[in-house]
């Protein structure tokens, strides 16, 4: 039971730091995520992390759903399925709630603001870091999963088609998907 | 049924903020949620007006979490406060969160049926695309210039290869590039 206590306190503690640290969306904190749930705490292992990414990216809803299934699994060892969607909840909560509460606060001066030096020069020199963050994520959930060099041409026939087409990514998902299955990657 | 105040301007009740946002969270089933939100906010519903609504967006990319929610946060609170931001995100999280526990739950079942693992490699290998895709449509935007791709590869190199704590690089990086984004005409305003 003293486990289960302290696994609940990691989640906490992790994803509302996270939440305040995830500057540019959900996305950007991806490493540091891996970092903590799968050599930290051992909640999942690598190849997991790699998979609950591939479906929270192709299911509906806001970008930081991978953490609803993170917490399910470490909630859910410390104590099965019920634990796992408390874990779930609580992990989704506490990736929301700092953030919610920083935007909640900042948009009542936010119109004010308008002509504020610190406007312009957070949106601008935060924009190269946030890119950096999206670009380490990419490059850590490729280690991550089991990238052979089939993988790693279809990771760029696919940017390719998401940079230049405005394809529903949810088709090319599922197509890599079926390419998948086939054994071709 | 959209709520309008005496003036005609637009006055929409917790129920209505919560159905909104969650028409818009299954309405983007496989991303799009941005263009969405401008969709149903500002042409379908009125309830702001593109400036307001750009000017938002600006806001919630900047802060910290996830840009879609901050933007339910934003948009709530406008009309109804602090209820009324509960009842956007609530709207907005509902159904995705319960497909999500109920995904992870299937998943961590059956994870090691073999099948199931060749579509996922396949899956995964289109998202970190959609991640890198990210990068580029937004690098192309703010990167033009020695300064920005030097932050943009510090902070990939220190916490994506070096793996340095997300903490730690925002704590040596943030405050440089904040001083260098700094607008520079400031003193011949004043």
């Amino acid at each position: 039971m003293k486990d289960d206590a302290l696994t609940f306190m990691h989640i906490v503690v992790l994803f509302s730091s996270l939440s305040l640290m995830s500057i540019g969306g959900g996305n950007s904190v991806l490493p540091e995520m891996h970092r903590k749930s799968v050599q930290d705490y051992q909640w999942i292992t690598d190849q997991q992390f790699a998979d609950v990414f591939a479906i929270s990216q192709a299911a509906p809803g806001p970008s930081i759903l991978i953490v609803t299934m993170i917490g399910y699994q470490a909630g859910s060892q410390a104590g099965g399925p019920i634990l796992g969607i408390f874990g779930a909840l609580l992990a989704t909560v506490c990736m929301i709630l700092p953030a919610g509460v920083l935007v909640y606060i900042v948009s009542s001066v936010w119109t004010k603001a308008e002509k504020s030096p610190v406007r312009k020069a957070v949106e601008r020199g935060l924009a190269p870091i946030t890119v950096g963050l999206i670009l380490a994520s990419a490059y850590v959930m490729a280690g991550s999963s089991d990238h052979g060099w089939q993988a790693y041409v279809l990771t760029g026939l696919c940017t390719v088609v998401f940079t230049t087409t405005k394809i529903n990514p949810i088709l090319v998902v599922g197509l890599a998907g079926v390419i998948g299955y086939l054994g071709w990657v | 049924m959209s709520g309008k105040d005496g003036e005609g301007r637009p006055n929409p009740s917790l129920f209505e903020l919560a159905l909104t946002f969650n028409h818009i969270a299954l309405a983007s089933f496989g991303g799009g949620l941005s263009a969405w939100s401008r969709e149903v906010i500002v042409v379908e519903k009125k309830w702001m007006q593109d400036q307001e609504f750009l000017s938002a967006v600006t806001m919630c990319r900047i802060l910290p979490g996830a840009n879609q929610i901050n933007m339910a946060v934003f948009v709530g609170s406008r009309f109804r406060g602090l209820p009324g931001a509960l009842a956007a995100v609530a709207g907005l999280c509902a159904i995705p969160v319960t497909i999500a526990v109920g995904l992870a739950f299937a998943y961590f079942k059956f994870h090691e049926v073999p099948e199931l693992k060749s579509v996922l490699r396949g899956a995964t290998a289109a998202a970190i695309a959609l991640t890198l895709s990210m990068a580029i449509k937004t690098g192309r935007k703010c990167l033009g210039g020695v300064v920005p791709i030097l932050f943009f590869a510090a902070i990939f190199a220190l916490n994506g290869v070096m793996r340095w704590p997300l903490l730690a690089c925002l704590a040596l990086l943030a405050p440089l590039a904040v001083l260098w984004g700094w607008p520079r005409k400031k003193e011949s305003e004043a």
